[in-house]
């Protein structure tokens, strides 16, 4: 991984992407959001403060998933009616991209996929509506939870530009094993992603945050 | 340049409640989104800076949870602290049934939740999955784990008192839609609203576990004993009867076997045998003895059976096996009748033979000594006004002396008083069965929804 050195657009404190493919990161110092353009980098806005956060996780963080090692190199926040949660932007030492979601704790990791298949809109997902993805996927998604949920900011190196977002909506898929998906249907064409819950334990996840009194 | 960037540790917080202004520790970290003042009851929202009042009370019941607020426990490895309870309650034909739920949390592994209901504790974490739901006969079943789980109940529990704080909206009053499958000692219940289904898994967790994993000895002495049988709790009476049935079976087979080889070691032998005719009246001495036979081996049994000729008559022969060198005597006797007639059809009574079996006669020379009567007594005859006496009565007899018989009456015992356990094991389990079937939506115990796949 290589750390491109510059200095944000914004403030002039250096700025480093760990991340090669990294399209968007945000200034340490002044939190500035950064676009990068070839060599360039554009300050193309500024993002909110972090809210208080009760994950183990932070940027920083390295685990393994499928006996790949990944590091946690940025996130977005959203928030909901019931609370927060945090989309982990996983890095891994192939250099591919995935997603850690952590929801009251629950986590699931997940990757960005783009299939042939039609993504069916969102208003004709009622709960436990079947939808298949064949040429990516041999499990049937049902259908699950509809999230309406709020933008609130973005942390670190992400693969795409994801800045400046208002209302977003999501449909989760479950099965009836581990397997997990979202329909983001911000975005038009909505993006899929398909993936599988995990354990705590199973990520083996090292230089997690720190809770006093907790080991 | 701006402010360089700080680690920000995650802390406890404290607030004070703006009801009556206590204060409430917040120790489930920014999750916590609902939390109860502990002297008012309020409940708060806890991702407002100020924790504005969502609900309160003027007057409220108060429940002491067993496990206090903030007590951590080790549970299948994993430390835990209570931060949450919940009392809820379900109406069953006008009567009310209450249970206490408390949300269980650690700041990596995130949340668990314990249950209690009259002394039974189970041990719940949330599946991350969907269920499959199918209908056996007119019970709906689950699947999952590849075990089959019968459904047992459908509930509208309603919180009735909250306390401590929780990542999600609560409210006293709550109700939801609840359904409980069973295969002990795991229980599946599934929430639902509209728009999702959200299923748990439980374990059943014998009390003293909670006492020990949360140290409550010391609050509450003992943990008292569970009351009656709880849904998902497993039988002591064996998981099945089979196995108490298939261990019979073993039983059976080495009966059989060994059976076997007692009839394969044992002599079965025939020493003596000879026939003799009686005739009652006709004899002045009735008393002779046989000649001297051998009884070979060691300290084995020795059968006698005598087969007596007799047509509507009786015959005793009493015997004495005495041995020739020590003059050791075992004494017996055997009466013999047989009776047989044409009334309504032809009947018969009593038997033509018998034997005795006399068991441990050790080797050595023996004869027997013979003594055949047919005379009845004075008294017996004027009773039965017999016209028996009145004609001559002879009967021929055999005697025929048997060494080392096999015996296979201790064998029958045995079986007998095998068969028992099993017995009561499966009047036990399906009695456990039906007490524990009795709470549920059904009323009984159904064997369909009661198998592994």
């Amino acid at each position: 991984m290589s750390r491109a050195q510059a200095s944000c657009p914004g403030c002039g404190a250096p700025i480093g992407f760990r991340f090669s493919q990294a399209v968007q990161t945000t200034c340490e110092y002044c939190k500035a959001i950064v676009v990068r353009h070839d060599v360039n980098l554009e300050r193309v806005g500024q993002a909110a403060d972090v809210p208080m956060d009760g994950s183990p996780i932070q940027i920083g963080t390295e685990g393994q998933y499928r006996n790949k090692n990944f590091i946690v190199l940025g996130r977005i926040v959203y928030e909901y009616e019931a609370g927060r949660w945090n989309e982990w932007h996983l890095v891994f030492s192939d250099g591919t991209s995935g997603w850690l979601s952590d929801a009251l704790l629950e986590y699931a990791v997940s990757f960005l996929v783009q299939t042939r298949a039609p993504l069916p809109p969102a208003q004709k997902l009622n709960p436990m509506t079947p939808v298949q993805f064949p040429d990516v996927s041999p499990e049937t998604y049902l259908a699950g939870v509809r999230t309406n949920a709020n933008y609130v900011t973005v942390q670190g190196e992400l693969p795409f530009e994801y800045w400046d977002k208002t209302k977003c909506f999501f449909v989760d898929l479950r099965t009836f094993g581990r397997g997990f998906g979202t329909l983001d249907y911000t975005e038009n064409p909505p993006l899929l992603f398909l993936g599988e819950t995990v354990e705590f334990e199973e990520l083996k996840l090292r230089n997690t945050r720190i809770f006093e009194g907790w080991s | 340049m701006g402010m360089p960037p700080t680690v920000v540790r995650p802390q406890v917080r404290t607030l004070d409640c703006p009801n009556c202004g206590g204060a409430v520790q917040l120790k489930g970290y920014a999750q916590t989104v609902n939390a109860v003042c502990i002297q008012c009851l309020s409940i708060l929202d806890a991702t407002n800076p100020n924790l504005r009042v969502l609900q309160q009370f003027k007057k409220k019941q108060r429940f002491q949870p067993v496990i206090p607020l903030g007590t951590r426990g080790k549970l299948q490895g994993v430390q835990w602290e209570a931060i949450g309870f919940q009392v809820r309650q379900i109406v069953v034909e006008g009567e009310a049934f209450r249970w206490t739920e408390y949300l269980l949390f650690n700041p990596y592994k995130g949340y668990r939740y314990l249950s209690e209901y009259e002394g039974h504790w189970n041990f719940i974490r949330v599946l991350p999955c969907l269920v499959e739901r199918q209908m056996d006969g007119v019970r709906p079943t689950a699947h999952f784990g590849g075990k089959k789980f019968a459904h047992f109940q459908n509930s509208n529990p309603e919180s009735i008192f909250v306390m401590g704080e929780f990542p999600w909206q609560v409210r006293v009053g709550d109700k939801v839609k609840l359904n409980d499958f069973v295969s002990p000692p795991l229980m599946l219940s599934v929430e639902e609203t509209k728009d999702e289904s959200i299923w748990s898994e439980g374990v059943y967790t014998k009390p003293e576990e909670i006492w020990a994993a949360f140290d409550l000895k010391k609050v509450h002495g003992d943990a008292p004993a569970p009351k009656g049988v709880f849904s998902n709790q497993p039988s002591p009476h064996a998981s099945k009867p089979g196995s108490s049935w298939k261990l019979f079976a073993l039983f059976l087979l080495l009966f059989i076997v060994t059976g076997i080889a007692i009839g394969m070691f044992t002599q079965n032998k025939s020493v003596f045998k000879r026939t003799f005719a009686f005739t009652e009246g006709v004899q002045t001495e009735t008393s002779f003895v046989t000649p001297v036979f051998q009884l070979g081996g060691g300290s084995q049994n020795v059968e006698v059976e005598v087969n007596a000729s007799l047509q509507n008559d009786w015959i005793f022969v009493g015997m004495a096996l005495i041995n020739d060198e020590t003059g050791q005597a075992y004494d017996f006797g055997k009466e013999l009748s047989f009776y047989s007639g044409y009334d309504d059809g032809y009947w018969t009574e009593g038997n033509t033979n018998d034997s005795v079996t006399i068991p441990d006669v050790p080797a050595g020379r023996y004869y027997l000594r013979i003594e055949p009567t047919m005379k009845d007594d004075s008294a017996a005859a004027a009773a039965t006004g017999s016209t028996v006496q009145m004609k001559t009565r002879q009967a021929n007899y055999t005697i025929e002396v048997k060494r080392g018989v096999p015996s296979f009456g201790f064998l029958w015992l045995a079986g007998f008083l095998l068969i028992i356990p099993p017995i009561v094991n499966t009047i036990r389990y399906f009695s456990f069965e039906n007490t524990r079937w009795a709470e549920s939506d059904y009323g009984g115990f159904v064997t369909s929804g009661d198998s592994d796949e």
